[in-house]
């Protein structure tokens, strides 16, 4: 395994607990943005983008994305590939579909109260 | 080596003495309990003969059960003879198969094959034996990760036979499960494959990280990305197939299971109607989620179906042509280019849910674009033939087989494929015609390549040759007979999964005297299949013995150990490669091959 | 024969085999939630009659920062280890477990008073999906906590004998634990906030 000396992993620590607050901050973030009332688009949106930013974080920082081995970056970028695929294609289905979408009214209403 | 590896035909010396010296002479070598060494295993080779006997008994028995579907086809509502007694009394009674029970058969028929039988031949089994043998390994990468996908598979393959037992029977909406049909109206069967399935999926899951963390890591010195045998390339792409797509299934399986225990409605749509009546759930859900769910992994499983025997084939051919496999490159970026085109064709099993026009073309396009590859790869193994000298042993013959049948299948994947002519053709005797050519003569043939090849090496002794070319023979004739006719059934327009084969509807009287021809095709297909059985036995105890190499192949499997390869560790010496797999013939050499491990001498 | 790589690098692929198994795991599993999550999309954006129920944003956003600070245990863990200071490496991957547990705790307040406001999976498909997410969610939470008692205990042996195959095991461990994180941060926003 990687021979680090103690001063790199020193401060590879010092650079855990800044990922740490900057994860903490993006946490608030998101939880302030979610009380401003955003249209749909806007709101998924910056959802999304600090999401990926915290996940960003993680993988790079934490699961040392930033540094690793040429293969795993290709197995993930495969990975990430089919993901898209399997995320945009099924909803991208209605797209253009034949016939009309055909709602019943006053059927499998669900219990509980909307927001 | 002990002293009976290396005097066989000695009495062994069993005193205590020399019990004891061997102990102390190899601290390593502890002696094994039965248990440790037969049952819970973490020895690839002994995985690997696990997977290939408990595969064998699962092909056979859903043979059995597609037998008992023909007798019905070809005499509806005749008592089963011989075993109709023993169907049940819910199921058949008086030996009369009742269409639920068919319905049983087919759903459970399909799940067997696909998911019991080949895949863990090709490779639980194949993969399994062959992959660190050919690589130079002594092992696979993560040896206790290995034992538990065996037996996470035997698992859910206890959970799949013990379906057939509970009330309303086993599973009974096609093995593509399709909802509302098995999650509002099956009974609890369906849940049983559901929780099957849930084992098969993890069990090939973890299989699929051994595989490709073994190939990519415990490689021997030399054996560089080119240098690799075909069937290792085909196993690569075949486990990155399992590992992306088998999750989406697992998703949807966990979705149906909540469907149906938990009265979720992730499929079932608002008004739903069972029976007259609108049935009580949330709704809001789609039957098309779990088909998109579904497909995303069946369309890559066929592939995981036929590109170990691609392989197969490829070994087979190569070595019994005593000349190096014509475009070696073209077949391997051809396979790795089907496992990625393999991720983005699935809905052409969806052209008629009413998707529109983009998505049909789209899917449409990369499925005429994913047949290329496929016929490089066919082109490649014929081209091979060309000016060969070509040996006909029974595995050849089933390996040359596999071409022309492998073809036809694909050729009738072709109009599938067009979204117009899959009007006509979608649930129609045509797409069983279709894929069982692919499977059948096609991937079952390159297994039993496979099994005649490499038993040698398993066993140390060969199968014989005369019961093998009378199984060969048989095989490929009733074979023709039963999927051949299917073609014309299905362009008559006589649909799938029917109990009665047909004989309700007008558009399919001129064909239903197919029926009857088929079965009795299956019915002697089964018949041909004896003189394996009792070769495969007979050979284990009374085969005649072989040598370590007794195909003059040019592979490390052959070359660099043993017949059987040693219990531990697989090499005497681990082997060093200094060339590619397939050097025969190799001009200014005395013999007609070049081991991958001997470096090529000049002059 | 040993099987070579366990420990050390392999020169050409540079790493040892139990990382790139884990990674191929993981690739696995951005595929099984990438399946939820693009169910969620399709099934919310199809349903005209969608709707959500009031969750507790307080609870999750506590269960978020819960995973993110047992992240930052689980690999000052693993540095431990490469400083040689085990009796840190236990302290923080204990630490790691406890706040494993704080989570399921508050997820199983979190569940048990949905269930008494009368909301289970079958209430409509926005709960549906809640509830499987979140269960499978969960269920690889309590993975990951079997294998970190394992390792803080009997698994800990190996630090003695094999300490280099130990810091690899924790490694391999602590990059699952970052995953179980990382699918949070997106369950969190997608179910609770939007």
């Amino acid at each position: 395994m990687g021979g680090h000396s103690p001063e790199d992993i020193k401060k590879e620590t010092r650079t855990y607990i800044l990922v740490f607050v900057a994860l903490a901050a993006l946490t608030v973030v998101t939880v302030g943005i979610s009380y401003l009332d955003l249209n749909t688009g806007a709101a998924v949106t910056l959802a999304m983008i600090i999401a990926v930013a915290k996940g960003s974080l993680v993988a790079l920082f934490f699961m040392h994305l930033i540094s690793e081995e040429k293969l795993i970056y290709a197995v993930l970028l495969l990975t990430v590939f089919f993901f898209a695929v399997l995320m945009f294609m099924p909803a991208e289905n209605y797209l253009d579909d034949v016939g009309q979408r055909f709602t019943m009214e006053g059927v499998g209403h669900p219990e509980g109260g909307g927001h | 080596m002990s002293p009976i590896e290396q005097h066989p035909d000695e009495a062994p010396d069993l005193t205590e003495e020399a019990h004891e010296q061997g102990h102390a002479a190899d601290e390593h070598h502890h002696e094994e309990s039965f248990i440790r060494k037969w049952i819970f295993s973490v020895d690839h080779k002994v995985i690997g003969i696990q997977y290939g006997i408990t595969g064998l008994l699962f092909l056979l028995f859903g043979f059995t059960l597609m037998v008992i579907m023909r007798w019905q086809l070809a005499h509806p509502g005749a008592p089963v003879p011989f075993i109709g007694g023993l169907l049940g009394q819910a199921n058949a009674p008086g030996g009369i198969v009742l269409p639920e029970f068919y319905n049983q058969l087919g759903a459970m028929h399909g799940t067997i094959m696909v998911f019991l039988g080949v895949v863990p031949l090709a490779v639980g089994a194949f993969g399994n034996y062959v992959v660190p043998l050919q690589i130079g390994a002594p092992d696979m990468a993560f040896p206790r990760l290995n034992m538990m996908s065996y037996w996470v598979y035997f698992i859910g393959g206890v959970v799949m036979l013990t379906s057939f037992f509970v009330p309303g029977g086993a599973a009974n909406s096609g093995w593509t499960s399709y909802p509302p049909l098995s999650t509002v109206v099956a009974t609890q069967g369906q849940t049983w494959w559901l929780i099957g399935m849930v084992c098969l999926i993890t069990s090939s899951l973890l299989g699929s990280v051994n595989f490709i963390t073994t190939i990519f890591q415990l490689r021997a010195k030399g054996m560089t990305w080119m240098r690799l045998p075909v069937f290792v390339w085909t196993q690569l792409v075949t486990a990155f197939l399992l590992l992306l797509a088998f999750p989406p299934l697992e998703a949807a399986g966990i979705f149906q299971l909540m469907d149906r225990v938990a009265g979720t409605s992730f499929f079932s749509p608002a008004g739903l109607v069972v029976d007259g009546r609108i049935i009580e759930i949330a709704g809001g859900g789609t039957a098309l989620l779990w088909q998109h769910l579904f497909w995303f992994l069946a369309h890559p499983e066929v592939y995981v179906l036929v590109l170990p025997a691609m392989g197969i084939v490829a070994e087979v051919i190569a070595n019994n042509t005593r000349k190096p496999l014509w475009g070696y490159r073209s077949i391997v970026f051809s396979a790795v280019f089907i496992g990625f085109m393999s991720f983005v064709v699935w809905a052409h099993h969806m052209f008629l849910t009413g998707m529109g026009t983009v998505m049909n073309a789209f899917f449409q396009t990369t499925t005429m674009i994913i047949s290329i590859p496929s016929v490089i790869i066919l082109t490649a193994l014929l081209m091979s033939l060309w000016g060969a000298s070509i040996r006909f042993n029974t595995p050849m013959l089933f390996a040359l087989a596999f071409l022309p049948m492998f073809g036809i299948g694909g050729l009738t994947g072709l109009p599938l494929g067009l979204s117009p002519a899959d009007i006509h053709l979608h649930d129609t005797y045509y797409v069983i015609g279709h894929f069982h050519y692919v499977v059948a003569p096609g991937t079952i043939f390159a297994l039993f390549a496979g099994i005649y090849y490499w038993f040698p090496k398993v066993t140390g002794r060969r199968l014989n040759e005369t019961l093998g070319k009378i199984h060969f023979f048989f095989s490929l004739i009733f074979i023709n007979g039963v999927f051949g006719p299917m073609f014309l059934q299905g362009l008559a327009g006589v649909s799938r999964r029917l109990w009665d084969g047909g004989t309700t509807y007008s558009h399919a009287q001129g064909v239903l005297h197919w029926n009857a021809f088929m079965s009795y095709s299956a019915f002697l297909l089964f018949a041909a299949q004896l003189p394996f059985i009792f070769n495969f036995f007979w050979s284990i105890f009374k085969g005649v013995r072989v040598g370590a190499n007794p195909w003059q192949a040019t592979t490390l499997e052959w070359v660099a150990t043993t017949s059987p390869p040693l219990g531990h560790g697989n090499f005497a010496t681990v082997p060093v490669v200094y060339h590619g797999p397939y050097e025969y013939s190799v001009p200014g050499r005395g013999d007609d091959f070049l081991p991958q491990n001997v470096a090529a001498q000049e002059g | 024969m040993e099987i070579p790589y366990t420990v050390e690098a392999r020169p050409d692929t540079g790493l040892y085999n139990g990382k790139l198994g884990i990674w191929l795991f993981l690739a696995s599993e951005v595929m099984l939630f990438g399946a939820l999550f693009s169910t969620y999309v399709l099934l919310r954006t199809g349903d005209p009659n969608w709707v959500t129920e009031p969750m507790s944003v307080p609870l999750a956003t506590l269960n978020t920062m819960i995973l993110i600070t047992s992240s930052v245990t689980v690999v000052l863990s693993w540095a431990s280890l490469r400083l040689r200071d085990f009796a840190k490496f236990r302290l923080y991957f204990a630490l790691t477990f406890l706040l494993a547990a704080g989570f399921m705790v508050v997820k199983a307040i979190e569940y048990s008073t949905e269930f008494s406001h009368g909301l289970y999976p079958w209430t409509n498909n926005y709960m549906a999906v809640y509830f499987t997410l979140t269960g499978l969610h969960g269920l690889h939470v309590l993975g990951g906590m079997v294998v970190i008692a394992y390792l803080i205990g009997p698994g800990a042996k190996m630090w003695k004998s094999e300490p280099a195959r130990f810091t690899n095991r924790i490694e391999t461990t602590g990059l699952y634990w970052h995953f179980v994180d990382l699918v949070w941060i997106f369950l969190f926003p997608s179910l609770y906030l939007l």
